[in-house]
C-alpha cells in the first residue's frame, strides 16, 4: 500500500458518536488540502451493535478500506472494541483507547464473558495503548454525548495535523449547530488531550 | 425539514455516494423523485428532499416508486426512483415493461446492492437486471464518479429514450469522498403526447416495440465501446490486466498500481472489443467483479479467455486483502507468504439489539411467553425478536411475507401442527409497504391467524422515516393519516377483532394475544407506541434496583432491555433439590428511560424509580447517527 496515505480505524458501537467524530476528522484532513476517504458499515449498528469507521487521507486515496495490518492508529470508545481490531495494526502502530464498557444482553444473559482486562490484553500484544476513561470524564461533564469530543481531543496529538485544526473542526462543528455547547465541548476537547498526556504509552 | 441551499457548483464537497447521487440529480433538473427507505439507499431521497424546486416523496414500495418516476418521465419530466437490491425485484413488474415502452424525460433508476450483506436478508446482483431488461448499467466507483455517473445517466437516458440503471453498493453509498459539482440545469417537462402504441401495452402494441427495443440494446453497445467512462488505466506490468467495475476498480487500482486495468464505468451492454484490446496486451486477464459471474460469463461466451470466479470468491466484497493474494496464487501458482500481524482477539460478538425501551420488547417478551405459537415474521427492527433472550420469532423472507406465509402454514398444517397458534407480526411501514395484501388474502380465504401490527409511528430500522401512518410527509410536514384500524377493517377483519394496545401494558397484551389466538378467525393486535428514537418518544424517570431486594431471580433480564446489567451471579439450591441460577442486577440509570417493563415480571418489587434522576440521552439519536 501506499506509504504517503495516512490509515486511522476509529471503532465503537452504534449511537456512541463513532461516525460523527471521523466525520470531524475527515474534515480535518480535507481542510488540509488532502484527498480524503471515509467508510463505514451502517444500517443496523443503530442498534448498539458493532461500527467501525475508516479514514484514510493522503495524496490520492483509491480504495476506501484500509486492509488488515495497516492502520496506523486505533481508536476505540469501548473497551472490549478497541480489543476486537487490534489486528488492523500496522507494526508499531498506536492505539488510543475509551476503559469505559458498554456491556451487550450476550454478556448479561451469561453466554458469553467480557474480557478481563482489554487494555492489558493489547498491552500483552506488544502494542503501545493510550488508556484512560472518556466515559467517566464526560458524565463529569455532564453529558454522556461528549465522550466523542472527549475522543477526538485524545487524538490531537497523534495525528499528522498542525496544532488546533483538528480542535477548530470540532468546534466549528457546534459554532454552526448547537452554540451552547461550544465551551462545553471546548472543554472535553482539552480534558481528552490533557487525558492521554497523563496516561503516557 | 428546512429547505437547504446546495453547495454552489464547481465547490469541494465531502459527499457520500448517496449524497453524490442526490447532488447530480437535483443539478440535472430531476422534478420528481420517489423512493422507499432501503440500506443501504436511504439517504438518496433524504438528501434530495431537503433540494428546493423539485418533488420528492416516500412511496409505499419500491414499485410505486417505479411508477410514480415512470408517469413524470411520460410527461416528460426528468425522473428518478431510488432502493435497495431487494426492491427491484419488487419493482420489476414495472421495469419489465418499461424497457419495452422507453422512457420520455431522462428516467434513472439507482439502486443499491448490499454487498458483504450490512443490513439485508440476502446478496444479490442487480447488474442482471440490466441483461434481463436490455436496459444500460452505470456503475460508480467512488462519490464523485457517482455524481458524473448519474448526471450521464440522465444524457444517456434522454439520448436512447430508455431507462437507465445507476447501480451502487453499500461500498459506494456509505464512503465519503471529495466531490465537485457542476452547474444545475433545468429544462421544462415536454408534455404528454398521447400516443397508445407507445403507452398502452397491450399485445398488438408491445409486439412491433420489442424489435426497436434490441435495436436500442444494440446502439447502446457502440455507445458503451465509445464511452468515456470505461477508462483504460495504463500499466508496465502486463503479467496479468484487469477489466472490473465499481468500487472493486479502486481496490484493483490500490493493489495492482503497476497493472493495466479497464475501469467499466458503463458496464453494460459490456464494450467487449475494448476488452478484447486488453487481452491481447497482456498475458493473463482477470474480471473482478461484486458479486456475480457476469461479465466474466460474457467473455468466455465470446471466446475471451480469462479468469475470474476460479480465482475470487464468489460472495461479497473484494477489497485489496482478498485480491492481492489471489493474484499472488495465480501468478505464483502458490500461496503467498502471510505477512505476521496480530491474530484477531476472541471478543464476545455484539449482535445488534431492541434499544432501551423499545415498545416491541413488550411484545416479544409477551411472545415468548406463550407455547405452542408459530411467530410468522417480517422486515424491521422487530426482526431482532428472533434473538435472545425471546426466540420469539420464526421466519423472516421479505417484506409482508409474515401475512401470506402465516395464512400458507394454517392451511397447510397437519397433525403435528394442528394444536399450534398462528401468529403473524409485522411493523407499520412494512404492513403499507406489501403486508396489506397478504392480509386481505388472510380474510378472503379465511385464514385462522392472529396478527401483530408494531405501530411504532416510523420506518425503524432505517433511521426513522415517515409513512402514510404517520401523519407526515418526506418533508416532515403534515400529511394525511391511514387509520390502521379501519384499514384493517376495510381489508375484511372483523371490528370485534381488531384491539390497539399500548404494548408497556405487559398483562393486557398477554391476555388479548391469549383470547385471539383461541379464536379461530383473522385478528389484528395493533401495539400503538412510537418508536423510542423519535421526536415523538417522551422519556420518563427513570428505575433503579434496590440491591438489597434483588433476589437474583433473573425475570427482568428475560425483557431483553439492554440498560440491564447482571451485576453478580450465583447458585441457589431449593428445597427440591433442584438447582438455579441467579443473576443479580442493576439498572443503567442513565440509559433508563422509565418504560417500566421491567418493573412488572420483577417477583420481589426491587425496582423503584431513581430519585432525581433524568434519563440521558444515550443510545437516542443525534443527527445524522443513523
Amino acid at each position: 500500500m501506499s506509504m504517503s496515505i495516512t490509515n486511522i480505524l476509529v471503532c465503537g458501537i452504534g449511537g456512541q458518536g463513532v461516525m460523527t467524530a471521523t466525520e470531524i476528522l475527515a474534515e480535518a484532513a480535507l481542510s488540509l488540502g488532502f484527498d480524503v476517504k471515509k467508510t463505514e458499515v451502517a444500517g443496523m449498528s443503530q442498534r448498539g451493535g458493532v461500527v467501525t469507521s475508516h479514514l484514510r487521507f493522503g495524496a490520492r486515496v483509491l480504495s476506501p478500506q484500509i486492509a488488515p495490518g495497516d492502520a496506523d492508529l486505533l481508536v476505540g470508545f469501548e473497551a472490549a472494541e478497541t480489543l476486537r481490531w487490534v489486528h488492523m495494526l500496522r507494526p508499531g502502530a498506536e492505539v488510543l483507547t475509551n476503559v469505559g464498557r458498554i456491556v451487550p444482553p450476550v454478556v448479561n444473559s451469561g453466554r458469553y464473558d467480557y474480557p478481563d482486562d482489554p487494555v492489558a490484553q493489547m498491552a500483552a500484544l506488544g502494542l503501545t495503548v493510550h488508556a484512560f476513561d472518556a466515559t467517566a470524564i464526560a458524565l463529569e461533564l455532564g453529558e454522556i454525548r461528549l465522550g466523542n469530543t472527549v475522543m477526538l481531543g485524545a487524538m490531537a496529538d497523534q495525528l499528522p495535523f498542525p496544532d488546533d485544526v483538528l480542535e477548530q473542526a470540532v468546534l466549528a462543528r457546534f459554532a454552526k449547530r448547537k452554540p451552547q455547547l461550544l465551551e462545553l465541548n471546548r472543554e472535553a476537547f482539552a480534558r481528552g488531550r490533557a487525558a492521554v498526556a497523563v496516561a503516557g504509552a | 425539514m428546512a429547505v437547504v441551499q446546495p453547495a454552489p457548483a464547481h465547490s469541494r464537497q465531502f459527499l457520500s455516494g448517496n449524497e453524490a447521487v442526490a447532488r447530480a440529480a437535483w443539478d440535472a433538473g430531476v422534478r420528481v423523485a420517489a423512493a422507499y427507505p432501503g440500506t443501504p439507499s436511504t439517504e438518496i431521497l433524504e438528501v434530495l428532499a431537503r433540494y428546493p424546486d423539485l418533488y420528492t416523496e416516500w412511496s409505499v414500495n419500491e414499485k410505486v416508486s417505479l411508477e410514480v418516476a415512470l408517469g413524470a418521465s411520460m410527461v416528460g419530466a426528468r425522473a428518478l426512483c431510488a432502493m435497495k437490491h431487494v426492491g427491484l425485484n419488487v419493482a420489476s413488474d414495472a421495469l419489465m415493461t418499461l424497457t419495452v415502452t422507453g422512457v420520455e424525460g431522462g428516467l434513472v433508476i439507482v439502486v443499491a446492492d448490499d454487498v458483504g450483506m450490512s443490513s439485508s436478508q440476502n446478496e444479490q446482483d442487480s447488474r442482471f437486471w440490466g441483461r434481463f431488461a436490455h436496459l444500460p448499467v452505470l456503475e460508480p466507483a467512488d462519490s464523485q464518479e457517482a455524481y458524473t455517473l448519474t448526471r450521464a445517466a440522465f444524457a444517456l437516458s434522454e439520448q436512447f429514450r430508455t431507462a437507465v440503471i445507476v447501480r451502487l453498493t453499500t461500498r459506494i453509498c456509505h464512503v465519503k469522498g471529495a466531490v465537485t459539482a457542476g452547474e444545475r440545469e433545468v429544462a421544462e417537462p415536454s408534455g404528454f403526447e398521447k400516443d397508445p402504441p407507445r403507452w398502452v401495452m397491450v399485445p398488438g402494441h408491445a409486439k412491433p416495440r420489442l424489435p426497436l427495443m434490441f435495436d436500442r440494446e444494440a446502439a447502446l453497445r457502440d455507445a458503451a465501446e465509445a464511452s468515456e467512462f470505461n477508462v483504460l488505466e495504463p500499466g508496465k506490468d502486463t503479467r496479468v490486466g484487469f477489466v472490473t467495475s465499481g468500487p472493486a476498480g479502486m481496490h484493483v487500482l490500490e493493489a495492482f498500481p503497476d497493472a493495466p486495468v479497464l475501469r467499466l464505468g458503463f458496464s453494460y451492454p459490456p464494450p467487449i472489443e475494448r476488452i478484447r484490446a486488453l487481452a491481447a496486451q497482456v498475458e493473463r486477464l482477470v474480471v473482478v467483479e461484486e458479486t456475480e459471474p457476469l461479465l466474466e460469463t460474457e467473455l468466455k461466451a465470446v471466446g475471451i479467455d480469462c479468469h475470474g470466479k476460479d480465482i475470487l470468491p464468489r460472495l461479497g466484497e473484494l477489497p485489496p486483502s482478498i485480491l492481492a493474494p489471489a493474484i499472488g496464487r495465480l501468478l505464483r501458482g502458490e500461496a503467498p507468504v502471510e505477512v505476521a500481524r496480530p491474530a484477531p482477539q476472541p471478543v464476545f460478538p455484539r449482535p445488534p439489539t431492541l434499544c432501551v425501551a423499545c415498545p416491541h420488547l413488550g411484545v416479544y417478551y409477551t411472545l415468548s411467553q406463550l407455547r405452542n405459537v408459530i411467530i410468522s415474521g417480517d422486515i424491521g427492527c422487530y426482526t431482532l425478536g428472533a434473538g435472545h433472550p425471546w426466540n420469539a420469532l420464526d421466519t423472516c423472507i421479505s417484506m409482508g411475507a409474515s401475512m401470506g406465509m402465516a395464512l400458507g402454514m394454517d392451511k397447510g398444517r397437519g397433525e403435528k401442527d394442528a394444536n399450534k397458534k398462528i401468529v403473524a407480526v409485522i411493523g407499520d411501514s412494512t404492513f403499507m409497504h406489501m403486508g396489506m395484501q397478504g392480509l386481505l388474502d388472510i380474510t378472503y380465504n379465511r385464514g385462522n391467524v392472529t396478527i401483530l401490527l408494531l405501530d411504532n409511528r416510523t420506518v425503524g430500522m432505517t433511521g426513522g422515516q415517515d409513512n402514510p401512518a404517520t401523519g407526515r410527509d418526506i418533508h416532515g410536514m403534515e400529511a394525511p393519516r391511514v387509520d390502521l384500524a379501519q384499514l384493517c377493517e376495510a381489508l375484511g377483519v372483523r371490528r370485534e377483532r381488531i384491539r390497539k394496545l399500548d404494548p408497556y401494558e405487559l398483562p393486557t397484551l398477554f391476555k388479548a394475544l391469549r383470547e385471539e389466538t383461541r379464536i379461530d378467525e383473522p385478528s389484528v393486535i395493533i401495539t400503538d407506541r412510537p418508536c423510542v428514537l423519535i421526536g415523538e418518544y417522551k422519556p420518563t424517570q427513570a428505575y433503579r434496583v434496590i440491591d438489597d431486594s434483588c433476589t437474583g431471580c433473573g425475570n427482568c433480564l428475560d425483557v431483553g432491555c439492554p440498560a440491564i446489567h447482571v451485576t453478580r451471579r450465583g447458585e441457589e439450591t431449593k428445597p427440591s433439590g433442584k438447582v438455579v441460577d441467579l443473576a443479580f442486577v442493576r439498572i443503567d440509570t442513565a440509559a433508563c428511560t422509565g418504560c417500566g417493563l421491567c418493573v412488572q415480571p420483577c417477583a420481589p418489587d426491587a425496582i423503584v424509580h431513581a430519585q432525581n434522576v433524568q434519563p440521558l440521552s444515550f443510545m437516542r439519536k443525534s443527527g445524522s447517527e443513523a
